[in-house]
């Protein structure tokens, strides 16, 4: 799932301090599951923002909403009808949700109230970490099934660097060495010679350096 | 066993402080509660094993977003004692009173009379 | 193997005498001096000299301007070059520039991470790996070409080297990371300082068990303890850095007035232990900010004079 982390209140309270009817919009999805952006947060921070209103004086109307995802129209739509009420949105989407709304609803103000972080996985309650990146072109059959792009700090795709200690990144003890990680897996699975295949310079292209990437399958199109 | 505590306090009971969410107590302030306090088992003694130390979170979490939005941190608290201790409960509820009393009444209330 | 470039390195090393390197840290400013001083220091007692190319993420004056510096002095430097900075059009065009003034010597990094250094915040690039950045060059050189496939007019004559750490983790594929050092096209090594005699003598039987050392030439790393401060520090807090406790003990145990000598006396008796292992073709000794206590090291280890006329 798409990681988020919460922005601060006051973050938030500052760029919609000037509006005095503003939506909350949360998500269903990615951000609902690491407690970001879901309904119970939606709540938690339309009921705090009422409160500094309320403190200040201002009498501001602030509704909520969560829609099942805001990365497709079609529950997007959902807000065309009432949209046009508020002078703001804070949405508790993800940055594609983020804009996706601003796209659609081109003449409103939309403000993140997120912020995204990165692809990954909950690995306990309260702990998300990081597992892809989207770099176009999956290298996970030849690295053991764990990735060095995004779980080595120098995206080594032959490592490890000579600062592996004992299982652990240079940059931090609370941090696997990802190439520790991929020998284990390598020799756990009697592959461990593979590791002397020297793997060849990688194509970026698909990737961010590639420029923003789009998908387009002419066998599902419509 | 007849305790006094203050008549100013309102009981809301449920089956375990783990039931109270972070939202009933911003719900509170937000429609006019001076202060909120929770009363949970002993730390250890859970009948749901986590519950009290779950609404110690919540009730963190409340604090920190009282002292963002202006209304004070401090008008929040978690308690704990154990289901013998009658008098107990009215020293706790005598000493939030007294605390919220030199408080003073929760800001939204007055802010909002001055707007109106 | 056979001389492929004009280094005067891989002269000393083909000539079969051990070689020896050291290193000079550019500074943090503009000023050439700060360069030159420290080669004047150690030239009549080196065979070349690494310039270090931002160590430990900390901006500095660049390697390949330093470099130049030395090759002004009549001096031979290897170019250290990481790739945490550069991508492969930078890494390739500094390998040019390199060339241009007939540097012949590149050592290739991954580079610390830069966490470490005075831009914590900074991008990272890492377009490359070290590994890869190996075989640019070998292409670059022996082929004629860049990484495109157009043909390099005058292509870089440079004698290829890379760093080995016996020390880091997970010790099983150090041997196994040489050899593919190796198959990258590496020519030599230079080693992560060496305190734990015991474990490098290990990796180094690895090594000649599958006859690497016949492949390559491996230049073990010394550091000098200027006190038994730095050997606390260089143990507990450098990472990839295996110093064993009797050396720690060691340093401690001598007044603090005698411990620098304490660690020149290590650093001379590692050599002269190191002198006589099968594998080991030179010294590269990283003195840091101690460049005047090279001459000394030097000469105690019985690898002085220097050859000339190769």
């Amino acid at each position: 799932m798409i990681v988020a982390n919460k922005k601060p209140i006051e973050e938030i309270i500052e760029m919609v301090k000037g509006y005095r009817k503003i939506l909350i919009a949360g998500c269903n999805e990615c951000v609902t599951v690491c407690e970001a952006g879901g309904k119970k947060e939606v709540g938690v921070l339309a009921s705090s923002m009422r409160m500094f209103f309320m403190n200040e004086g201002l009498k501001t109307e602030i509704d909520e909403i969560t829609l099942e995802r805001q990365c497709d129209h079609e529950y997007l739509e959902e807000l065309r009808n009432s949209i046009d009420q508020y002078e703001a949105v804070v949405s508790l989407a993800c940055g594609v949700g983020v804009q996706f709304m601003a796209e659609k609803y081109f003449a409103t103000h939309v403000y993140p109230g997120v912020n995204t972080c990165f692809m990954g996985v909950t690995e306990e309650r309260g702990v998300w970490s990081e597992r892809c990146q989207g770099c176009g072109k999956c290298i996970l059959d030849r690295t053991a099934g764990i990735c060095p792009i995004s779980r080595c700090a120098k995206r080594l795709l032959n490592g490890p660097c000579g600062g592996s200690t004992k299982g652990k990144c240079e940059i931090s003890k609370d941090l696997d060495c990802a190439w520790q990680l991929i020998i284990d897996r390598l020799k756990e699975l009697g592959r461990l010679d593979e590791y002397e295949e020297i793997a060849p310079i990688k194509d970026w292209s698909t990737e961010r350096a590639g420029g923003p990437r789009k998908v387009v399958r002419e066998d599902v199109r419509q | 066993m007849r305790l006094r505590y203050p008549d100013t306090i309102r009981i809301i009971r449920v089956p375990c402080t783990g039931k109270v969410d972070l939202l009933h107590i911003l719900r509170a302030f937000e429609r006019g509660a001076d202060g909120v306090y929770v009363v949970g088992c002993m730390e250890g003694d859970c009948r749901f094993d986590r519950g009290n130390l779950r609404a110690r979170k919540r009730v963190e979490q409340a604090k920190a977003i009282l002292d963002k939005v202006g209304v004070g941190g401090e008008r929040v608290k978690m308690f704990n004692l154990s289901s013998g201790e009658g008098p107990r409960f009215a020293e706790y509820a005598v000493e939030m009173t007294k605390k919220i009393t030199e408080m003073g009444p929760n800001p939204i209330k007055e802010a909002m009379g001055k707007a109106a | 193997m056979s001389v492929k470039t004009p280094s005067r390195l891989e002269k000393v090393l083909d000539s079969g005498q051990l070689a020896v390197t050291s290193e000079c840290g550019p500074p943090r400013g503009s000023d050439p001096e700060a360069i030159t001083r420290k080669a004047e220091m150690i030239k009549e007692h080196v065979d070349a000299i690494n310039i270090t190319d931002n160590q430990t993420s900390v901006t500095r004056l660049s390697s390949l301007a330093s470099c130049i510096h030395l090759k002004l002095m009549g001096l031979e430097p290897i170019l250290q070059m990481v790739v945490r900075d550069r991508n492969r059009i930078a890494l390739q065009s500094d390998i040019l520039g390199a060339a241009s003034f007939d540097i012949h010597n590149i050592l290739c990094l991954s580079g610390d991470h830069q966490t470490f250094g005075d831009s914590p915040q900074g991008q990272n690039v890492f377009d490359l790996d070290s590994m890869q950045l190996i075989q640019t060059v070998r292409l670059m050189r022996d082929e004629g070409k860049f990484l495109g496939g157009d043909p390099i007019k005058r292509p870089p004559a440079m004698f290829v080297g890379a760093a080995a750490n016996p020390f880091a983790d997970p010790f099983e594929i150090r041997v196994p990371r040489l050899a593919k050092k190796i198959a990258a096209g590496v020519e030599f090594i230079q080693t992560q300082c060496i305190y734990n005699l015991d474990k490098f003598e290990l990796w180094m039987k690895q090594a000649r068990d599958r006859g690497l050392h016949e492949k390559v030439y491996i230049l073990a790393g010394v550091t000098p303890f200027k006190s038994a401060g730095m050997a606390k520090y260089m143990k507990n807090r450098v990472p990839g850095m295996d110093v064993p406790d009797e050396v720690v003990k060691r340093m401690a145990g001598v007044p603090k007035e005698k411990q620098a000598q304490e660690g020149i006396n290590i650093c001379v008796e590692t050599i002269q232990r190191l002198k006589e292992l099968e594998g080991v073709s030179g010294f590269h000794i990283m003195a840091i900010e101690w460049e005047e206590k090279v001459p000394e090291i030097v000469e105690r280890s019985g690898l002085y004079p220097r050859p000339k006329d190769l």
